[in-house]
């Protein structure tokens, strides 16, 4: 039995969550809603951390949908650099849970709680969905499901502040360019290639060759992700959404959405483009680089002067995602090694902070600089897990954010670019600027009078601290998500000489089963 | 007790006690008497290493990997073991004198105070014993943020300003340049160990062997070489505990000891002197040391002069490992001990008259000298020992300095060690003189808690207060006689098998 369901695990953790998902808004009570989605994440969890654990020695597992051989069939892919994914996700996912069920009480009512919950599954299910995928039109599928519910889930701030209405529409007027972009660019590759498993495209992109719709398809590729992971200036909807979302919602999805996104992006750029194809590199040579440089200062700049430690973070969020994008755009090994080493690091960072930020909401209702002052003397934990996770920002050594810093600077340095490593070291300090003002408030202020604050309740105190635990265990021992790193990088490189062949694939496969490879 | 063990309970033991002391926030008997127990012990475990270090064995400890190929690992060597034993030895004597001017000052804070000086320590001994560049940059910046607290404590306006200060400039350097320089030194040597004769050697472009350099020598902004200086005034806004032992000893010690390492090992002197890739930092120092000397003696407030003089002192080591000869060298190692002793007792001076008349201004201390003789006393001595006068510890590390200076042909530099000795005389003596030759003007508004005492006779600071410097004042003296022991320790580092011996 259990064998029988661990070969159907890469679809598993999906269909759990999926199957969830309405399951939550039919039973109608909150608590149960609570207790279905908190098993279903688990599961999810359980399962990413299995595929992760037999995809590290670099094999790689491809599941065939309902048993249609790729490439006509849905074929899910498991490599190293999509299991990471899964498992940062579906980590965040397992975490927020009991977290979100404490801090929704005091931002909606009650009575919208499952449905809460049932937006919070859907928009997982997507998340891990694109990640698991190895067809390309299904990533277009599941990015909807998450957007749509992503969308929904921010406007659930609209209780406590009424601009998620707006910040929630904004994001999808913009979500939906973006995806509609990526769509686009999809239907190009169709035109040219005639399928759309990403393993097959990569082969047959490489006979159609350098021609002017696979040019138009991949800009129009790296628009759409470029939207979604908030790549500067693409980045507008970001500030307002992360700012008016629940604050679980905010951390759950600074620590995931634009992570998967990047994720495709990668996938895309290096699995399905990889055949010498000039564009690419010219792109983000001029384009992608400059533009991530640019994010790195324009946005840590801009987190400098904002009045509310929320909007701070998600315009530190835009400079961070500068980080990733320029070390994929050093288009060697070890930066993509670094982008994706820093896109856990960074997850795992932001997510202890936005947490740490949402206790603050929930005990004085506010994320206002001004009302913070003094606040280290009455939530000491909050506070301590806020700068904690503000070291990481900077890249304090024995922080994960060091580690990322360490490999950013060694792959710029190993291409001979002394400038870039100066340009990164120099947009840190402008971290330590924007850490400091939240730390200098809330420790060295004397607090306003008459202020009733009290700790946090514990059940949003542990999920913060188990962000922060991470954050400072994987910077003390690298060694899981540097070794995952890279072989996600060596993954995304080399992901052709693992593809079928469409010629050896023969319709006696065995329906129903999933193979292994 | 293993050697190993030994390494891993001279960080962890500090670092432990801190939970010891935030239980113990409402009983200070019980907080100090555990603040004192661990400074003895910890000196009683650095003495044993001392002694096997002395035996010509080199301690190791491994903790682990942190990325691959870069681990957390400890090894003792002759420079890492000096720098050990001055920060735990004048540990217990802070720990001593912190309880006496905590008190009579009534600060507040005081169990936060307690907490921050214990990860200092242990980040100090972590910063000396490292047996690699990065496992020493993680306890640099240990030190940085641990003393952060410390300078901001009294939480005022003019601390906070203060701690800003000290923050960003040492966190912008050592980030700014320091990180960078040694992901370089890993991304071309392929290895960050401290190993003796250096790791770079035909490793890297000669010509761009000044620039390295120069990343690692402003990157240690701790050293307070020239321009990047401004955090260590700034720092003197915290209690005087925290000015006296680290930013007299541990953490401005911390600065020069990783310049002399990266001299020396990472480098090597051989790879400097031949290239002369060092040349250049040679004149920085050299400025550093007489600027600072001069903006010292225009400082009207006793701690900013002495920061100044800190300043000033530090660059003479930067300068010692800059002359790239085997004796600059031993001068610069001498002289973290030497100067270490001598400013801890100066700086514990000021502390305690601050403690008994609340004065901060040299100009208002006029006849103090005659009210607080053994205070002074003590702060003579300290001076002399700055100034480099025998028989006083400070006199031998300016002879090895000199002899560094003429080996290496800089007639020029030996010039700069006299000029500037002059001007520690100019702006170190007119304070001693003042306080015992100079009448006051008026009553003295002298008082010791509340109770305002009329001023004739005797009037100490509180005993915690005067003991302490009187202490290290005598180290000082002992110095002097002991420096043949600290010679026969550094040697294997200055002179290693193969270099003549004067």
């Amino acid at each position: 039995m259990l064998s029988s369901l661990s070969a159907h695990m890469p679809v598993l953790q999906v269909i759990v969550l999926l199957i969830a998902a309405p399951l939550c808004a039919l039973f109608g009570n909150r608590h149960l809603a609570w207790t279905i989605a908190f098993i279903a994440a688990l599961a999810a969890f359980v399962i990413s951390t299995f595929l992760l654990g037999s995809v590290l020695d670099g094999s790689v597992i491809s599941y065939h949908l309902g048993g249609w051989a790729p490439p006509w069939g849905i074929e899910y892919r498991i490599d190293a650099a999509n299991a990471f994914v899964l498992f940062i996700v579906s980590l965040i996912g397992v975490l927020v849970l009991p977290y979100a069920r404490q801090s929704i009480e005091r931002e909606f009512e009650a009575s919208t709680h499952t449905y809460f919950y049932t937006c919070y599954l859907l928009c997982l299910t997507g998340l891990l969905g694109v990640a698991a995928t190895g067809d390309a039109f299904n990533v277009f599928v599941f990015l909807e499901i998450s957007s749509l519910a992503t969308y929904a889930l921010v406007a659930f701030g609209a209780k406590r502040d009424k601009r998620a209405l707006t910040a929630a529409y904004n994001y999808l007027i913009m979500g939906t360019i973006g995806a509609t972009f990526f769509v686009i660019g999809i239907g190009f590759l169709y035109m040219v290639t005639g399928t759309l498993n990403m393993a097959d495209l990569a082969v047959r992109l490489a006979e159609v060759g350098d021609t002017r719709v696979t040019r138009v398809a991949f800009v129009f590729i790296l628009v759409g992700m470029g939207l979604k992971l908030a790549m500067f200036p693409l980045h507008l909807w970001l500030p307002n959404a992360y700012s008016y979302a629940p604050s679980a919602i905010t951390a759950f999805l600074a620590a995931t959405a634009t992570k998967v996104a990047l994720y495709v992006l990668l996938r895309f750029t290096f699995t399905v483009f990889q055949f010498d194809f000039p564009v690419q590199e010219l792109t983000f040579e001029y384009v992608v680089m400059p533009l991530a440089l640019v994010a790195m200062f324009a946005a840590s700049i801009a987190a400098v002067f904002q009045k509310d430690v929320k909007r701070l973070l998600a315009y530190s969020s835009v400079a961070q995602v500068g980080y990733m994008l320029l070390g994929v755009a050093l288009l060697t090994e070890a930066g993509l090694t670094a982008g994706i080493i820093h896109l856990f690091n960074h997850a795992v960072t932001k997510g202890a902070l936005f947490l740490a930020v949402g206790c603050f909401v929930y005990q004085i209702g506010s994320s206002r600089l001004g009302d913070l002052k003094g606040i280290g003397k009455t939530m000491p934990w909050t506070t301590a897990a806020l700068t904690a996770g503000g070291l990481s920002l900077i890249g304090v050594p024995l922080t994960v954010g060091f580690i990322s810093k360490w490999y950013l600077i060694q792959a710029s340095l190993e291409t001979g670019s002394l400038w870039i490593a100066g340009l990164i070291v120099a947009s840190s300090l402008i971290a330590v600027v924007y850490v400091w003002r939240i730390v200098e408030v809330a420790y060295l202020e004397p607090a306003p009078e008459g202020r009733k604050a009290k700790e946090a309740p514990l059940s949003m105190i542990l999920p913060t601290y188990a962000l922060v635990a991470a954050s400072l265990y994987f910077g003390i021992n690298s060694e899981l998500t540097s070794s995952a790193a890279s072989q996600a990088a060596k993954a995304l490189y080399s992901a052709t000489d693992l593809a079928v062949p469409p010629m050896q694939l023969t319709p006696s496969d065995p329906p129903s089963e999933g193979a292994v490879q | 007790m293993s050697p190993e063990l030994a390494i891993t309970l001279t960080i962890l033991l500090p670092a432990a006690a801190t939970l010891l002391l935030a239980v113990l926030d409402k009983r200070p008997n019980l907080r100090e008497a555990v603040s004192l127990l661990t400074a003895g012990a910890l000196f009683v475990i650095v003495l044993g290493l001392l002694q096997t270090v002395l035996d010509g064995a080199q301690p190791t400890a491994h903790w682990f990997d942190v990325l691959p190929g870069l681990s957390l690992a400890f090894e003792i060597e002759p420079l890492g073991m000096l720098f050990g034993v001055v920060a735990a030895g004048l540990w217990i004597v802070t720990a001593l004198y912190s309880i006496g001017y905590m008190r009579g000052n009534n600060e507040t804070n005081q169990t936060r105070f307690y907490i921050c000086f214990a990860i200092a320590i242990s980040a100090a001994m972590g910063i000396a014993f490292a047996a690699n560049m990065f496992t020493l940059f993680i306890f640099y910046e240990v030190l940085t943020l641990s003393t952060y607290p410390l300078v901001a404590h009294k939480e005022t306006d003019v601390a906070r300003k203060g701690a800003r200060t000290y923050l960003g400039i040492l966190i912008t350097t050592s980030i700014g340049f320091q990180l960078v320089a040694i992901v370089w030194t890993w991304v071309v040597a392929g290895t960050l160990d401290f190993e003796q004769g250096g790791i770079l050697a035909d490793k890297i472009d000669p010509t761009l062997l000044p620039f390295l350099l120069a990343l690692y020598a402003f990157g240690i902004g701790k050293a307070a070489l020239m321009p990047f200086h401004r955090w260590l005034p700034a720092a003197m806004v915290a209690p005087t505990p925290v000015s006296a032992l680290l930013h007299a000893v541990a953490v401005v010690k911390a600065g020069v000891f990783t310049m002399l390492k990266v001299g020396v090992y990472i480098f090597g002197i051989d790879l400097l002197a031949t290239t002369g890739a060092a040349d250049w930092l040679m004149w920085v120092a050299a400025f550093s040391i007489l600027a600072a000397s001069i903006v010292a003696m225009t400082k009207d407030n006793l701690k900013a002069r002495l920061a100044y003089s800190t300043i000033s002192q530090l660059s003479y080591i930067t300068l010692g490992m800059a002359l790239a000869t085997s004796l600059g060298v031993m001068g610069g190692a001498m002289h973290i001990a030497m100067h270490a002793m001598g400013k801890i007792t100066l700086f514990m001076c000021a502390g305690a008259i601050y403690v008994a008349t609340h004065k901060t201004e040299i100009s208002d201390m006029d006849g103090l000298g005659r009210l607080m003789p053994f205070t002074y006393g003590a702060f003579f001595i300290g001076a002399l020992s700055i100034i480099g006068l025998p028989p006083l510890g400070g006199a031998w590390s300016k002879w090895y300095l000199m002899l560094g200076a003429a080996d290496a042909g800089q007639i020029i530099m030996m010039g700069v060690f006299m000029v500037s000795s002059l001007l520690n005389i100019a702006y170190l003596l007119p304070v001693v003189a003042r306080g015992f030759f100079m009448g006051n003007t008026g009553p003295l508004a002298y008082s010791v808690g509340a109770a305002a005492v009329p001023s004739k006779g005797i009037q100490e600071a509180p005993l915690w207060c005067v003991v302490p410097p009187c202490l290290t004042a005598i180290g000082c003296l002992l110095l002097f006689f002991y420096a043949g022991d600290i010679y026969t320790l550094i040697e294997p580092v200055a002179f290693p098998e193969g270099t003549s011996q004067p």
